[in-house]
């Protein structure tokens, strides 16, 4: 058993299984709480503590998984490129929201953390969480924050934001598709923009959009806010 | 579909050797993201390349963090002692950000906004 699952089958095979249900009973509930993403990752780390499986074999097949993320941030260029026009007449407040959130993304979740006492390696792996996991992989890694403890972080951001971005944006009155898929895109990266895409094209591609951008800004404005508080 | 995946992958690896070649502080598949929209843009990739591969990596995409999500288990015992700040930190500053990014977008957008566009 243990010789199996140490091989990129058992991972592979056991990622695309739980999310197949996880996704079935997603769309069989209609209930946001049943989050595919959130469902799988909770039901196979049961699975691996209950049948004493280390991470480390089932991250052979994980990172099979894993690898398509960068593709996929390559992919956010189609639906730039079909939306081209609208988003282009929006270039104003599409910068200079995506700007203030991610600045309001690091200063919060430092903020936060630091006043209730979190350690300098858990602020520093915080700091880049609101950013899609690739990119935020390597922020953490440049700033001396974990990388290995980001990554997580930023799927949990990723869950909460599409589990209820929706329903909080439209709580506190912001309603226009664009701002919408901004809000999401720009705090839970691909997560959320999975679940824009099922809501609005248009929220889908700005939510797309935000997910580059902001990766691009908080790589630049992290190591200069380290400097300027370092 | 496979002409789609080759030009995405093309397209990243370019973006990882540039950002190796320049020493640039950013992500190679945040350039290739960047090189693929000029592509389209001026035409030299027809958008029917590389449509399939793009909507099929795209509509999975939250399949794809799962292995990072399970990730999490390997740091049961810090989050443990330090549960607080890491979960009022992260679900706190997803929700500043949607309010910051969502209300200001919103703001700035009403005056340019152009006639008919759905239900904003």
């Amino acid at each position: 058993m243990a010789e199996v699952a140490a091989t990129p089958l058992f991972g592979a095979a056991l990622t695309l299984a739980v999310y197949a249900l996880a996704q079935a009973l997603y769309r069989r509930s209609g209930s946001i709480w049943l989050n595919p993403v959130l469902v799988s990752t909770a039901i196979i780390i049961a699975l691996l503590l209950g049948a004493d499986i280390p991470y480390a074999s089932y991250a052979r097949g994980g990172e099979l998984i894993l690898f398509f993320l960068g593709p996929a941030v390559v992919a956010l260029a189609v639906p730039l490129y079909q939306r081209r026009q609208e988003l282009w007449g929006r270039k104003g407040p599409i910068l200079t929201g995506v700007l203030a959130g991610a600045l309001a993304s690091i200063a919060s979740a430092c903020g936060i953390a630091w006043l209730l006492g979190g350690s300098s390696e858990v602020i520093l792996s915080l700091a880049p969480k609101s950013v899609t996991t690739p990119i935020a992989i390597g922020i953490a890694e440049r700033i001396g924050g974990i990388p290995a403890l980001t990554a997580p972080l930023v799927v949990i951001t990723g869950c909460l934001g599409g589990l209820c971005g929706a329903e909080f944006c439209r709580l506190i009155g912001i309603r226009s598709p664009v701002a919408v898929g901004l809000a999401v895109g720009t705090a839970a990266h691909g997560i959320g923009t999975a679940r824009m895409l099922e809501i609005d094209r248009l929220a889908g591609a700005v939510s797309g959009l935000a997910i580059g951008l902001n990766g691009l800004m908080t790589t630049f404005l992290l190591p200069l806010l380290m400097l300027l508080f370092a | 579909m496979i002409r789609g995946l080759a030009l995405l992958l093309s397209f990243q690896l370019l973006g990882e050797l540039i950002v190796r070649g320049l020493g640039w502080p950013v992500p190679g598949n945040v350039i290739g993201m960047t090189l693929l929209l000029a592509a389209l843009i001026v035409g030299m990739v027809p958008l029917a390349w590389v449509i399939e591969a793009a909507d099929l990596l795209l509509t999975h995409m939250a399949l794809l963090f799962v292995p990072a999500g399970v990730g999490v288990m390997l740091y049961f015992e810090l989050i443990g002692r330090e549960w607080l700040p890491i979960l009022a930190a992260t679900g706190g500053s997803t929700f500043v950000v949607m309010a910051v990014t969502g209300h200001l977008a919103q703001r700035l957008e009403v005056p340019t906004q152009t006639g008919a566009d759905g239900d904003g």
